[in-house]
């Protein structure tokens, strides 16, 4: 039982990087309605971008400023120039493209700043949190961060004029421009805010995982997995979705004797899976209704 | 009641059927372009040498493939990015034949196509509640878990764990002039061959036009009376089928299967040369097999340490020109003709 | 009474397939004038031409300034309100939200807030499902949401696409006595795109007959109405 207890808590541990990742996701979905791939390696190389600011001298929380800002830029310019060419393009060639951003990031990182593994500071240290061995500061710390992300989010998309534009071009950008919302704005602002989020997620991840060019993609799959799993639609679904994930995560690599330390990424996957079969909307999703 | 004419509204006009009119009607076209291929092809042995003509059978391996994902995806609308498990569940099941069991090469290919038609079939049916963006994450965690369940060490005795299994290349008939790689270049255009007219077939027919009316519009096509369960789950089978044969002969030409041959990287490559060549235009198989099979070398030519981002801008830019792939070219191209 | 809206040789279509072949009407200040004829006429193109979502050429004024060539953005802003066909509800958001979003380009709160108000006394049953999500409403209330959410830009001109598509003929009723009053108390003008062309003359000073991109005939409402050849060659009664 006191094992139960203790991965439990780890899985929470873990999950906060998962639930990290999964509401930057979820954020970018309810900005452009559709999922972005690159999100991982985007903060990837936001990660490292903070790390060179710090080589280059730069106080952890300047660098931190710093790259947030420069991450909201990049994410702008993809939106505005990468993906402007193939606006009405099938979903699938977007996808490509996504595939092909990704493959550049990670290449472009590994060739700037190589492929070996660097640490990377953690602004809340990283011995246990109160002398308890179930949860370091660092780990508490990006519970905390990403609760108030999350909160910081939720009344950004339901009280301000702003979120409601976005939510209003992502869900139909033809009735949007109607109301007169500049959608093209509004996605480049999602895409920006999403940048920002991954960046947050990225520098928060790293002193768990060690920074290097291939540190996110698992991580993605789990944020991916988490924001699904809460439902694509609520921000907090996304955020507990997480954190089932890493809770899910380690139980079956702990109790399920065939699962090594490999298989606990399908597994929890799959897990996943079966409850959309039961669930399609997710768990906190809302059901949306389709009149034929 | 009154004269009017019912004409159809401007934009119905315009609304794209997926086999457009400039390419059925290009029937006269495609009959030439396909004896050009035909003559190309079987050409190819005589001028090159055995490493080039092995990277073309090779070539054609990846086309079949994607000629299987395209079934699936193009003309069903399902999404699946876990076409590297059904690869390698065939590329094992050659193998294992092979190795343990002496079963001669030619016995392997249906025999492949067997067993991953009844696992797509299987995996198509829990799918089938997922929709887009779930269906995607069930089939990436298929793909996932491939190299994994591989590599695990109660199935070892007959996947050969890490190691994998090695294969006896296969012999040419002896009553033909060619040697080993050429024999498997011709043996690979047959089966291709084959493949692709059946799956032609197969989208004219009725059964065709029931999944791409699925695809279109599942309610629909549900209250025209298809059995949309059957239907998906075939799809998934039959696309199985044929990404499975191409991955016995991807084990035979290359003479070797192990689990981290088969990773997620393969399944994004399917679906890169599924979009390259052309989502729901059974040719551009062909295109997306060479696309994923020379452009990586290509890119490696150009920046070894950089070769990632090459590849990437090079796919970048090829979409922006061809935002449909090879089948939006080839038939901007043909409509040029018919103006 | 001054010329709101003047259109003279649009030609519009969709990917090089014209579906206006060079229409001209106009519309005075505080008038409805009414667009009608069978499918594919254009009419629905012409509304979309004017609000800038399909690329068009010719000229079209309104209040002085050129439409054509103008974001649909920017002509929102101009006081133009388009309750698209099929209603382009944001089934997602509730309808409280959806009227929000029609007040998106204004600033003034309080006569926001008024608007609220009002928008709710004309849709009582609005009020009644405010925060229900657009999506679960009956056909009739989404389209008295569409209208609602016009409103909210207090527009000068309200371009209204067949909104009596798939309503029962009681809401219909219902709807046009609301638009009449709309018309009449507040001074909205109204370009009104019709197949049910009775219930469109009815309310309409001015119609103009539109048949496969080309005008065919126009007039005052009562004429077009009393003019039976007309009604039976093109209106189909």
């Amino acid at each position: 039982m006191e094992l139960l207890g203790q991965q439990v808590l780890a899985g929470i541990a873990t999950g906060a990087i998962y639930a990290c990742m999964a509401l930057a996701v979820v954020m970018i979905y309810q900005a452009i309605d559709h999922l972005n791939f690159a999100q991982g390696e985007m903060a990837m190389f936001s990660t490292f971008i903070a790390y060179q600011l710090m080589l280059w001298g730069f106080p952890y929380g300047i660098a931190f400023l710093l790259t947030i800002v420069i991450s909201f830029a990049g994410g702008v310019f993809i939106d505005r120039v990468i993906f402007k060419p193939i606006h009405d393009a099938p979903i699938l060639s977007h996808v490509v493209v996504f595939i092909a951003l990704l493959a550049i990031l990670n290449s472009a990182a590994g060739f700037i700043w190589d492929f070996t593994v660097k640490s990377f500071p953690s602004p809340f240290g990283s011995s246990p949190l109160f002398g308890s061995s179930l949860i370091s500061a660092h780990q508490a710390g990006m519970v905390c961060v990403t609760l108030l992300l999350l909160l910081f989010l939720f009344f950004f998309f339901r009280y301000t004029r702003i979120g409601l534009s976005m939510r209003a071009a992502a869900a139909n950008p033809a009735s949007a421009r109607l109301v007169g919302v500049r959608v093209g704005w509004m996605n480049a602002l999602g895409w920006g805010m999403a940048a920002a989020i991954g960046a947050i997620a990225g520098i928060l991840i790293a002193p768990v995982v060690f920074l290097e060019p291939n540190m996110m993609i698992s991580i993605l799959l789990y944020g991916f997995a988490g924001a699904v799993l809460g439902g694509l639609t609520s921000p907090a679904g996304a955020v507990i979705g997480g954190f089932t994930v890493g809770v899910v995560e380690n139980l079956a690599g702990t109790f399920i004797p065939v699962v090594g330390g490999e298989l606990k990424l399908p597994i929890a996957l799959m897990l996943i899976v079966a409850v959309l079969v039961f669930k399609p909307s997710g768990l906190m999703g809302r059901t949306v209704v389709q009149r034929v | 009641m009154a004269e009017t004419t019912l004409a159809p509204t401007a934009g119905e006009a315009v609304a794209t059927a997926e086999m457009p009119r400039s390419l059925r009607r290009g029937g006269r076209i495609a009959l030439i372009s396909g004896i050009v291929f035909l003559v190309v092809a079987i050409s190819i042995p005589l001028f090159f040498r055995n490493f080039v003509v092995f990277q073309f059978t090779q070539m054609l391996v990846y086309a079949i493939a994607i000629l299987g994902l395209n079934l699936l995806t193009g003309i069903n609308g399902q999404f699946s990015l876990g076409h590297s498990a059904f690869y390698a569940l065939g590329a094992y099941t050659a193998a294992i034949l092979m190795d343990q069991y002496s079963v001669n090469y030619i016995w392997t290919l249906p025999a492949a196509g067997v067993v991953c038609f009844i696992a797509g079939f299987l995996f198509g049916l829990p799918a089938l509640r997922l929709e887009g963006i779930y269906l995607a994450l069930a089939t990436f965690a298929l793909a996932i878990a491939t190299p994994q369940i591989l590599k695990l060490s109660p199935l070892e005795h007959w996947t050969g764990g890490v190691q994998g299994i090695v294969i006896v290349k296969p012999d040419p008939p002896s009553w033909l002039p060619l040697n080993q790689d050429q024999w498997l270049y011709y043996f690979t255009l047959a089966v291709a061959l084959i493949l692709y007219i059946l799956a032609r077939n197969l989208v004219k027919s009725r059964t065709g036009r029931a999944l791409m009316a699925i695809r279109d519009n599942p309610i629909a096509a549900r209250s025209m009376g298809i059995n949309l369960s059957l239907y998906k789950s075939l799809a998934f089978g039959t696309s199985a089928l044929y990404t499975g044969i191409a991955g016995a002969l991807g084990a035979i030409i290359v003479q070797f299967v192990a689990p981290d041959s088969f990773t997620l990287v393969l399944s994004i490559a399917f679906l890169v040369g599924l979009v390259v060549g052309g989502v729901g235009w059974l040719p551009g198989a062909i295109f997306g097999g060479a696309f994923v099979l020379f452009v990586p070398n290509i890119a490696e030519g150009v920046s070894k340490g950089l070769s990632g981002a090459v590849y990437g801008v090079i796919l970048i830019l090829l979409i922006y020109l061809m935002p449909t792939g090879a089948a939006g070219f080839v038939r901007a191209v043909l409509s040029r003709f018919k103006a | 009474m001054s010329t709101l809206l003047e259109v003279k040789g649009l030609v519009a279509g969709y990917g090089g397939i014209p579906a206006l072949h060079g229409v001209d009407f106009s519309l005075q200040e505080g008038g409805v004038t009414t667009l009608l004829g069978a499918n594919g006429a254009g009419k629905t193109t012409t509304l979309r031409a004017l609000c800038g979502m399909i690329r068009a050429r010719g000229e079209a004024s309104f209040a002085g300034k050129r439409l054509i060539g103008m974001q649909t953005e920017d002509i929102v802003r101009l006081g133009i309100a388009h309750v698209p066909e099929g209603r382009g509800t944001f089934t997602r958001l509730t309808v409280e939200e959806n009227l929000q979003l029609g007040a998106m380009t204004r600033r003034n709160g309080p006569d926001i807030k008024q608007d609220f108000e009002r928008v709710y006394d004309h849709f009582p049953r609005l009020r009644q499902r405010r925060m229900q999500q657009a999506g679960t409403l009956s056909g009739g209330e989404q389209q008295m949401l569409a209208i609602g959410r016009a409103l909210m830009l207090r527009p000068r001109l309200m371009l209204l696409d067949e909104p009596s598509f798939g309503l029962a003929p009681l809401v219909v009723r219902e709807m046009f006595d609301i638009l009449g009053g709309l018309n009449r108390n507040e001074k909205v003008s109204m370009l009104l795109v019709e197949q049910n062309a009775s219930l469109a003359l009815s309310l309409a000073d001015t119609a103009y007959l539109l048949e496969t991109g080309r005008l065919v005939t126009s007039g005052p409402a009562a004429q077009i109405r009393e003019d039976e050849g007309v009604r039976r060659s093109y209106l189909g009664y």
